[in-house]
């Protein structure tokens, strides 16, 4: 094994090496779909946002349009505080709703926003104000069994 | 004593366990120029002592001086310089194996000098040919008989010209050839580099014939010293033994062992 | 008591041996540190580390490539077996890339890698001792320590993640070839609902950061058993049985701890 021949072999070693790392980055992992685009942040506050996750999709229409950032607790309305990344190529309108969904029945979490109607767009950093909370499994049974025990009530009158 | 000896070894202690030392109060001088021999039995200390002059052990009482410097204040950068102007034989030669025979003689010229191919290139050409393997310098070690291999070996440990050459048996294992050429080449090396060597050896018949002095050791300790006609001759009874070769003398022939017939009777 | 003093001899030797291997694990430490800091020959003379990186890492290539083709394959037959049932098999591109990214291509990389390249950088090292070539660079004042041993640790960190990556990506194919070609999924699904699970940051990059882990403990593991080794036969032998064994266990202890540290904890 001469050393030019070495040199080539450690070479292409390298070289495929790095072409395995970029594959799997963006053939198997998810950096070509969401990679350096311009963002901005808006925030939107729940008072519960059941399972929803930090890096979980943004979604409008049904199409990932933004990513959550970040999940904070307010201490004085005792709310959560959700952060999210916007493609700046996307505008929302400022009286946008935001809802947290269901993946099909049991699946992962995610924000949907419905845009209104407002001429004024939003800007970095501003808030949501029209928000609808998770849907909780246990208040759902709950209200189930509440409405069943009502409507029994005047049956059995 | 010889005047400006090239080594000086005074009252010199060393073990690896305190306990049990190797070499007991050695004293000795290596006068500049001469092939000395350090001759003795299997275990009794000359090939540790060798290392100690390598400075690759520091003595744990006593001076070990070599080329005018005490190995012992020596740090790494120190003995290092000082090894640069010592070339040393190892006892099978320790040629590295993933390099021909001209990479191993040029190896101490490159990892040292900034001289260019060409020199380096004529320089290993001029070792090879004192041993008389010019031709051979295209092989691998693996392809190089055992006398071969040392004469290689010796060419590398002169590819810086050193003022002292080591030998850790140099004469192990040899065809009388071979055996022939190492006594020749020890002989002249020396000479034509005007250096001084130091042969660790038990093959004592064929030392006396090349050194010019002699230092006997038993059990870390330098029992006699003196030319090779003072050896021959000496009274010691060690030393008469070990240079005639008898069997039995004052290291016996019988490992200390119980009664024989105590031992027949208790199977 | 003989018993009692039967036990007492028993934990004696125990505790005895313990603390050697706690010893011996400053001296390894001790000798790293060395190691690191004399590596500016192994970084100046750059074609030493390149021989190197071609020893311990383009020789790897055929086994890392053909275990990580057959580990991907088996993948997806096993999780093809097993979603099926939970009518789930469109998700197999996403098992078997979540398998492969964050655990079975550095371990098994790994494993793999210690017994074949570790083992022979022990044996190299080893041998060199034994016959004294070790002791002859010394004596013409050249550092072992930098000439043979430093290329051979960056040799072998420099490939371990280049090999777990190449595993990962050889694993994913065979999956994709058993589970999308042999067995019918469908391809869609396959490499969409992947990359959807699969995410770069924490999938991928954690991923990556175990198997330069491994690469060092690996490597580190093989030069220091080598240069250490009692230098006889037996006992070069001897020091490359402990250097797979070591370096396999190394292995799966830091994989349980790195695991726990990226992939829990980590819900918000």
């Amino acid at each position: 094994m001469n050393r030019s021949a070495i040199d080539l072999w450690v070479g292409v070693f390298v070289v495929i090496g790095f072409v395995a790392l970029i594959f799997l980055a963006l053939r198997v992992g998810n950096l070509a779909s969401f990679s350096a685009g311009q963002t901005y942040q808006i925030q939107a506050k729940f008072s519960n946002i059941g399972g929803l996750k930090v890096r979980g999709p943004v979604k409008s229409a049904g199409v990932v349009v933004g990513r959550v950032v970040d999940i904070r607790f307010d201490n004085e309305t005792y709310e959560a505080v959700v952060l999210m990344d916007i493609e700046q190529s996307y505008q929302f309108p400022r009286d946008t709703t935001a809802k947290i969904l269901t993946s099909g029945i049991l699946g992962e979490q995610y924000i949907g926003l419905e845009a209104g109607g407002d001429a004024k767009m939003l800007a970095t950093g501003e808030r949501l104000r029209l928000t609808q909370s998770a849907v909780v499994l246990e208040n759902l049974i709950s209200q189930f069994l509440f409405n069943k025990a009502a409507e029994e009530k005047p049956a059995a009158k | 004593m010889p005047e400006h000896p090239i080594v000086e070894i005074r009252n010199v202690s060393f073990g690896y366990d305190p306990a049990r030392p190797v070499l007991r109060d050695i004293d000795l001088a290596i006068a500049r120029g001469s092939v000395v021999g350090i001759m003795g039995q299997s275990g009794c200390g000359k090939t540790t002592l060798l290392r100690v002059i390598m400075g690759a052990l520091a003595p744990t009482r006593g001076e070990a001086r070599v080329l005018g410097h005490a190995t012992r204040s020596l740090d790494r950068d120190g003995l290092y310089a000082m090894r640069r102007k010592m070339g040393m034989l190892f006892q099978f030669g320790a040629l590295f194996t993933d390099l021909s025979v001209f990479e191993n003689v040029a190896f101490p010229m490159r990892e040292h000098g900034r001289l260019p191919e060409e020199l380096v290139h004529d320089l290993v050409m001029l070792k090879l040919q004192a041993v008389g393997l010019r031709g051979a310098a295209h092989l691998r070690p693996t392809e190089l008989s055992g006398g071969m291999a040392r004469r290689v070996a010796l060419a590398r440990s002169i590819a810086l010209d050193p003022h002292l050459i080591l030998y850790d048996e140099p004469f192990t294992g040899l065809d009388p050839i071979s055996f022939g050429v190492i006594v020749r080449l020890i002989r002249e090396l020396n000479d034509s580099l005007g250096a001084t060597s130091v042969i660790v050896t038990h093959d004592v018949q064929e030392a006396l014939g090349v050194v010019d002095y002699v230092h006997f050791m038993a059990d870390g300790r330098v029992i006699a010293q003196g030319t090779p006609d003072d050896i021959r001759a000496s009274p010691h009874p060690f030393v008469n033994q070990f240079v005639n070769g008898r069997p039995d003398g004052p290291v016996p022939f019988h490992y200390p062992a119980p009664e024989y017939g105590a031992d027949l009777a208790a199977a | 008591m003989p018993r009692l003093d039967a036990l007492r001899g028993q934990l004696e030797r125990l505790g005895a041996a313990a603390s050697s291997q706690v010893w011996r694990l400053g001296y390894a430490s001790r000798f790293l540190g060395y190691l690191v800091l004399h590596s500016g020959t192994a970084l100046r003379r750059f074609r030493l580390t390149v021989a190197e990186i071609y020893f311990a890492g383009v020789l790897s290539l055929v086994i890392i490539l053909v275990s990580g083709l057959f580990v991907g394959m088996v993948l997806g037959l096993q999780g093809y077996e097993t979603l099926q049932r939970f009518g789930a098999s469109e998700s197999l591109g996403v098992l078997v890339a979540l398998s492969l990214v964050r655990e079975l291509g550095p371990v098994v990389a790994g494993l793999l890698f210690a017994s074949r390249a570790g083992s022979a950088i022990t044996a190299e090292i080893g041998l060199m001792k034994a016959t004294e070539q070790l002791s002859a660079m010394e004596m013409m004042a050249v550092d072992p320590v930098a000439r043979v041993v430093a290329p051979r640790f960056w040799g072998g960190v420099i490939s371990m993640p280049l090999l777990a990556a190449l595993f990962s990506a050889m694993g994913v194919f065979g999956g994709y070839l058993v589970g999308v070609q042999l067995i019918g999924v469908d391809p869609g699904a396959f490499w969409s609902q992947m990359q959807a699970a699969v995410d770069v940051r924490n999938d991928i990059l954690n991923g990556v950061y175990k198997s330069v882990v491994f690469g060092i403990a690996v490597t580190w593991i093989a030069v220091f058993e080598g240069y250490d080794a009692v230098p006889t036969a037996e006992g070069v032998s001897r020091a490359t049985t402990r250097t797979v064994v070591t370096s396999s266990l190394a292995i799966l202890a830091l994989d349980f701890v790195m695991t726990a540290l990226m992939f829990t904890g980590t819900e918000k």
